[in-house]
């Protein structure tokens, strides 16, 4: 059984999201998702400053298995990349929730992180699939 | 054999740095007894088992269809009881129906031997580590062996082969003993390693896999196997050896691909089906992955003879890679250029 966190939001493509005190969010993968891709090796990481909108492409994960990409769950405006995972891409397997993070964006619409699941409704999303 | 006991990469170095063990008990073993034995091999497989003079030598071979293209590929061990091959597993079936078939005419025994179970102990601490755990007596016959060689234990064959590139041993015996022996080798701090890392580690070797390498409609010519074929002596026929005359000629017309090594300098993994775009044409990637012993991507591809220059469509984008000999990592090392 994977951990999911209770103070997160995950999208249905395996992304959680933690609401920031800035008005940012910081988004990485699930640990059921770090788990089925195995081995991380490359991480592809967006552009500062770039704007996104919900379910856009943003970032590649290549495990040794498969490439995989990374949606971003809600609109707005990168505001950080976490480069650490250039050098350092089996952090998403070690630390998905905290080191392992992929970006920060500025929230254009808060109402976005409402339509995305909480922990009961992705554990079962996950049991599903 | 699980895909990975945790994570592969781990698996991968272990093996490369210290020692692992591989439970291949799936691969099947087939003993081929008999008067004409000899004679059988020498007509059935493209290598010469004429060339192993003594019990225990072993050779890699492989087994042509008439076409000349690949059937199975195999390691065969000259026993004091005549022959024994070790075979993939996924052409059990129609390679014993083969063999069988081919003893028309030839005073041999071919059987099957589901009941011995094969692990592999490979990495540079591996002999080392098994020595711990052996009598006296088999420690010393063991550690006189060289590459490619076997020693026949009672009812165990212990041999110096292997599919990654490092020293390391492999032991055949009665399935009855597998589970005590693979309990005291991880006693012996020798890990399990899965299939996911003997993969890598047989691609950092360049050592082909049977069914994505390669299979019934490849020449050996064209999957870097042409110096496993032994042509000399000339008077000796063997099943697909018109065929591969044949398969020459279009080699020589440039008609016949080439399986070749590829390094991806940047960021990114190779990945088997891949397409490629040379000067010359274009191919595909049979095999890839990310080199954990390398940290960077590397690839086995068949593509045009005499390619110079070489792109692989990676997720869309034409992308740079490097030709190089189908040769990665030996021993823990980088050997290409």
């Amino acid at each position: 059984m994977s951990n999911i966190p209770d103070d997160l939001r995950y999208a249905p493509t395996h992304e959680w999201i933690r609401k920031n005190d800035d008005g940012t969010a910081t988004v990485g993968i699930s640990d059921h998702a770090q788990y089925a891709l195995g081995d991380i090796v490359f991480v592809e990481l967006p552009e500062i400053g770039s704007t996104i909108n919900a379910k856009d492409e943003v970032a590649v994960v290549e495990s040794v298995k498969a490439a995989s990409d990374i949606y971003s769950p809600v609109s707005g405006v990168i505001a950080a990349i976490n480069n650490e995972l250039l050098d350092a891409p089996e952090t998403v397997n070690s630390s998905p929730y905290q080191d392992g993070w992929f970006f920060k964006v500025t929230i254009a619409n808060e109402g976005e992180l409402l339509k995305l699941m909480d922990k009961d409704s992705y554990s079962t999303h996950c049991e599903d699939e | 054999m699980p895909i990975n006991y945790g994570s592969q990469i781990k698996e991968h170095n272990q093996v490369r740095s210290a020692a692992g063990v591989f439970d291949v008990s799936h691969m099947t073993v087939i003993d081929v007894s008999g008067e004409e034995a000899e004679k059988y091999l020498r007509y059935l497989l493209a290598n010469d088992v004429a060339k192993l003079k003594e019990t225990g030598h072993a050779l890699y071979s492989t087994m042509l269809n008439h076409e000349g293209n690949v059937l199975d590929d195999l390691i065969v061990y000259h026993m004091t009881f005549g022959y024994r091959l070790v075979t993939n597993c996924a052409t059990r079936t129609k390679v014993m129906r083969w063999m069988i078939h081919h003893t028309s005419g030839f005073g041999v025994s071919v059987e099957e031997r589901p009941r011995l179970a094969i692990l592999a102990v490979h990495g540079p601490q591996s002999i080392d580590k098994v020595c711990e755990i052996l009598s006296d007596e088999y420690t010393q016959r063991i550690r006189k062996l060289s590459n490619f060689k076997g020693i026949e234990l009672e009812n165990w064959f212990v041999a110096r082969t292997g599919y990654t590139g490092e020293k390391g041993l492999e032991f055949i015996f009665p399935a009855s003993e597998a589970s005590e022996f693979w309990d005291s080798l991880l006693e012996a701090d020798i890990k399990p390693i899965g299939l996911a890392a003997r993969d890598t580690l047989r691609l950092e070797a360049g050592m082909n896999l049977y069914g994505q390498d390669m299979d019934e409609s490849t020449s050996p010519l064209a999957a870097n196997l042409e110096k496993t074929i032994a042509y000399q002596p000339t008077d000796r026929e063997f099943i697909g050896k018109p065929a591969l005359i044949a398969h020459k000629l279009l080699r020589d017309e440039g008609k016949l691909p080439q399986l070749v090594g590829l390094v991806l300098e940047g960021r990114g993994v190779l990945r088997e089906g891949q397409k490629v775009v040379t000067d010359k044409g274009n191919g595909f990637i049979t095999s890839g992955s990310f080199s954990p012993t390398l940290k960077q991507s590397i690839a086995l591809a068949r593509i045009p003879i005499n390619s110079e220059s070489c792109k692989v469509d990676l997720r869309g984008t034409l992308t740079s890679v490097r030709i190089v000999k189908p040769n990665f990592v030996r021993f823990g090392k980088k050997v290409f250029e």
